[in-house]
């Protein structure tokens, strides 16, 4: 192996019609080195890499394998060099096994002709060893958790003999075990020889493995950090290109405790357990916890979706039924669901569609839409909750996911929500629409709401709750007050801790 | 509405294109007469036979028979549905209305009422077994299409069934194959239809739903819409469209084959909705649209005829020209979005 980086793109540019995403990006990564790759969302950190992956082909500059300069002109190219992706979409299918997703689109094959199983096994069986997996190669891979085809995807790459693995946004969907089993996993790779770029929001993450972060910012490099000065606030201030306090704001409107009341609470999930808590008006309330504790389990019970499930609901002194997620609705509790896309908005449609699809009723005559009306609220919505849209007649799918998310926001502000359920409301969204839907949670838990939300992103949890509910395998194991709300007591409580356990662990 | 204009003009072009043919060809007639006899008087110019009475009148019945239960079909293809039973449903719906007033002594009003309740209740089955049961649209009205076939066949004794012998239903037939205002009456009912289905679909509170839940059901489900109650009801919409158009089409034939008659009705439908701008993916249908869809399809076949095109080539000119349309909507779909992609960047 040569001195010199084993990969070095330099001078990187890429128009598309309109814009310039990369000008004059370069990039280093060495052997065995693992680089974070940072940035808010548009910086430019996906299309530098699809470049890397044959996906598209630069405008200028060059890249060097090894000191010698390569043409990637698609991906069958990148993969020559060695270089394996892994996206955050998982590309993985799940009617075949372990083994013939790894060697899928170039299964050997026997003296028949047909595919040598027996070889493709054997094969396969000590990549998942090495990667920790016990699993046999000939698991279908329905059966798997969204860690484990993760995996399988890592196993794929190993399989290759790649020695540059991309994983961009890789713990999204991972639980926090999941995830530190991941960390670990890419520390081992690296230990291997295998170079790796890591694309992830998750600050905490790359603090935790990079070597070496790269920040993009408008297409453009913003800057490096070596292995020491790895620190969040560094990273931040590069993305966002100055210095940005992001902590707890307290709260400054009227509480009202127990405002809020659930019972027996039940989901289809954990069909055994229930869960009970009270809301204060006023407050954020987070919830933390693995993913599959049965947090988004137990809101879709309480709002309605869950048709097994079941909730015993109080918002003041009345006792209210829910049967259905319009029962819900009309009693002023809404859900920003977690799937923006699938659940939250109807993406082929406008803005203003979007936006008064629950409350089309108010904007009627004699069931009778008036578009009129719809806009004058549409209008209010966008400029409130400052959404960058040409206008209201914009399809979603043409914004941001911060804006889509906003949109999601605006059409249940629009109904004067008294319980704002949240859940996962900043994932994917850039570091400047995250703060700004921080405000908006703040100013309606200040103006009389209560709002819960469910978050796995740690940080978010501690920054912007006022209390913080953790659940464990589909029951609350404890609510923690603002002046206990720290990361030890709220992983003590995720892993099944009493309350008392995980004070006394901390002490 | 961009869409619904270049159909429109699509629509008026193919209608001129038709005579302007008709018209070339008298033209080449007069002139070969004159050639062969220059003493004599040469025939005159005539109306092309596009534009004559009976020839409006029959495309106007036939716009009108097959607009009706088009209009359903869109609905529930909107939804993100399909239905095959429409064809069989009018065969089903033909004979319980001829055979209720010849051989049962129905009044009109009652045949009317039990071919509306029956299509009615069927419709709400498919809806009920799409929505509750969670079967697929395609395999249920799949098994309709074989299942009412064979109940009419069967229930007609595989025979033909006609009016004859039929007393007091002439107000009926008039409605169903007369005219009205002076325009035939399929034609009328259809207008009248639409424009109903119109309000329904594009300022209606439900046909936003419609529309909403043809898109994304699980984000119109989240939004508090009661997706399974929207879904059925576009079914049981279909079904008395359907059942209308039956009794329409019942009388504009006279007589009712339960093997044949009807056959192939849903694809008509399916391909003026799809004509029309109907996306089979859900979500995208207007009501203009289909009515011109239809209007494409069947002037179409008039012109096959009317050209003297040999009418075993029917199918493959609708399908040929099906194709082209959605070709030419894909290709416009594929620049607007690269256009907005641009003017967002």
């Amino acid at each position: 192996m040569s001195n010199g980086p084993l990969l070095s793109m330099r001078g990187i540019g890429k128009r598309f019609p309109g814009v310039i995403a990369l000008d004059n990006v370069s990039l280093d990564i060495g052997a065995g080195e693992v680089v974070a790759l940072c940035g808010e969302n548009g910086a430019g950190k996906s299309t530098m890499m699809k470049i890397l992956g044959g996906v598209y082909q630069p405008d200028a500059g060059e890249l060097f394998m090894d000191g010698v300069a390569v043409k990637i002109n698609n991906v069958t190219d990148s993969m020559k060099l060695r270089v394996a992706f892994i996206h955050q979409e998982l590309n993985v299918l799940d009617n075949l096994d372990v083994a013939a997703n790894v060697f899928l689109g170039r299964e050997p094959k026997n003296a028949l002709g047909l595919i040598d199983f027996k070889k493709i096994h054997a094969d396969t069986e000590p990549l998942l060893k090495r990667l920790g997996l016990e699993l046999s190669s000939k698991t279908p891979l329905e059966k798997l958790s969204i860690a484990q085809k993760q995996m399988v995807e890592i196993a794929k790459a190993l399989s290759l003999n790649s020695r540059i693995i991309i994983m961009d946004e890789p713990t999204s969907s991972l639980t926090l075990t999941e995830t530190d089993r991941l960390l670990e996993l890419v520390l081992e790779l690296k230990k291997s020889g295998v170079s790796i770029v890591y694309i992830s929001h998750r600050l905490s993450e790359v603090e935790h493995i990079a070597d070496r972060v790269v920040v993009l910012r408008d297409g453009k490099n913003a800057g490096e950090l070596p292995k020491a000065d790895i620190c969040h606030d560094k990273i931040v201030s590069l993305m966002v290109g100055r210095e940005i306090k992001s902590s707890y704001t307290a709260s400054t409107g009227a509480k009202t405790p127990g405002f809020f009341k659930v019972r027996n609470a039940r989901s289809s999930r954990y069909p055994a357990r229930t869960v009970e808590f009270d809301a204060t008006r006023g407050e954020i309330l987070g919830f933390a916890g693995l993913v599959g504790a049965g947090r988004s389990e137990i809101v879709k019970a309480m709002v309605g979706l869950d048709n097994a499930g079941s909730a015993e609901v109080t918002i003041g002194d009345e006792r209210i039924s829910i049967n259905s997620p319009a029962d819900a609705i009309g009693h002023g509790i809404f859900l920003v669901p977690e799937d923006r896309r699938g659940e939250g908005l109807v993406t082929g449609m406008s803005v203003r569609e979007n936006t008064t699809l629950p409350s089309l009723k108010k904007y009627s005559t004699f069931n009778l839409i008036s578009k009129e009306r719809e806009r004058k609220v549409t209008d209010e919505q966008i400029k409130s909750l400052n959404i960058k849209t040409p206008g209201g007649e914009t399809l979603v799918l043409n914004l941001s996911g911060g804006n889509q998310q906003k949109v999601v926001l605006g059409k249940w502000l629009s109904m004067n929500p008294k319980v704002m359920i949240l859940d996962e409301p900043t994932r994917g969204i850039d570091v400047g629409a995250k703060a700004e839907i921080y405000r908006l949670m703040r100013e309606l838990a200040d103006g009389g709401g209560v709002i819960l939300m469910i978050s796995s992103d740690m940080e978010e949890v501690l920054n912007v709750s006022d209390r913080v509910a953790v659940m464990h395998e589909g029951k609350i194991t404890g609510i923690l007050e603002r002046e206990h709300c720290n990361e030890e007591n709220v992983m003590n409580l995720a892993v099944g801790k009493t309350i008392a356990a995980a004070k006394a662990a901390v002490n | 509405m961009k869409k619904e204009i270049g159909l429109l003009v699509l629509f008026v072009v193919l209608c001129l294109t038709v005579c302007g043919i008709e018209l070339i060809q008298q033209l080449r007639v007069i002139h070969e007469f004159q050639l062969a006899h220059p003493n004599e008087v040469a025939p005159v110019v005539q109306l092309p036979r596009f534009l004559s009475q009976a020839n409006l009148t029959n495309t106007g019945n036939l716009i009108g028979l097959y607009g009706v239960f088009s209009l359903g079909l869109g609905l529930v293809i909107i939804t993100g549905g399909i239905d095959l039973s429409v064809g069989s449903l009018c065969a089903l719906t033909g004979i319980i209305l001829t055979m209720g007033v010849t051989e049962w002594h129905w009044s009109w009003q009652i045949a009317t009422l039990v071919v509306l309740a029956v299509s009615g209740l069927l419709g709400f089955t498919h809806g009920v077994l799409i929505t509750r049961g969670k079967l697929q649209p395609f395999i249920v009205t799949l098994c309709g299409l074989l299942l009412y076939r064979g109940i009419a066949r069967f229930i007609a004794g595989d025979s033909t069934k006609g009016f004859s012998g039929a007393e007091g239903i002439e107000p009926l037939r008039v409605f169903a194959s007369g005219k009205l205002f002076g325009i035939p009456a399929p034609f009328a009912i259809l207008i009248v239809l639409s424009i109903v289905m119109w309000f329904v679909l594009h300022r209606s509170i439900y046909g936003r739903y419609l529309l909403a839940v043809g898109r994304n059901e699980q984000a119109a489900r989240f939004s508090g819409i009661n997706t399974q109650l929207v879904t059925a009801s576009a079914y049981v919409i279909a079904g008395l469209l359907t059942g209308i158009s039956g009794i329409m089409i019942a009388f504009y034939t006279n007589s009712v084959g339960p093997s044949n008659h009807g056959n192939f009705y849903e694809l008509y439908g399916i391909a003026a909705a799809v004509l029309g701008g109907c996306s089979l993916r859900g979500g995208e249908g207007s009501v203009v649209g289909i009515v011109i869809g239809t209007a494409l399809l069947l002037v179409l076949q008039n012109l096959v005829n009317l050209l003297g095109i040999p009418s075993s080539l029917n199918f493959a000119v609708m399908g040929a020209v099906v194709l082209f349309g959605v070709l030419a909507d894909q290709l416009f779909k594929n620049r607007a979005a690269k256009k907005t992609v641009r003017a967002a960047k």
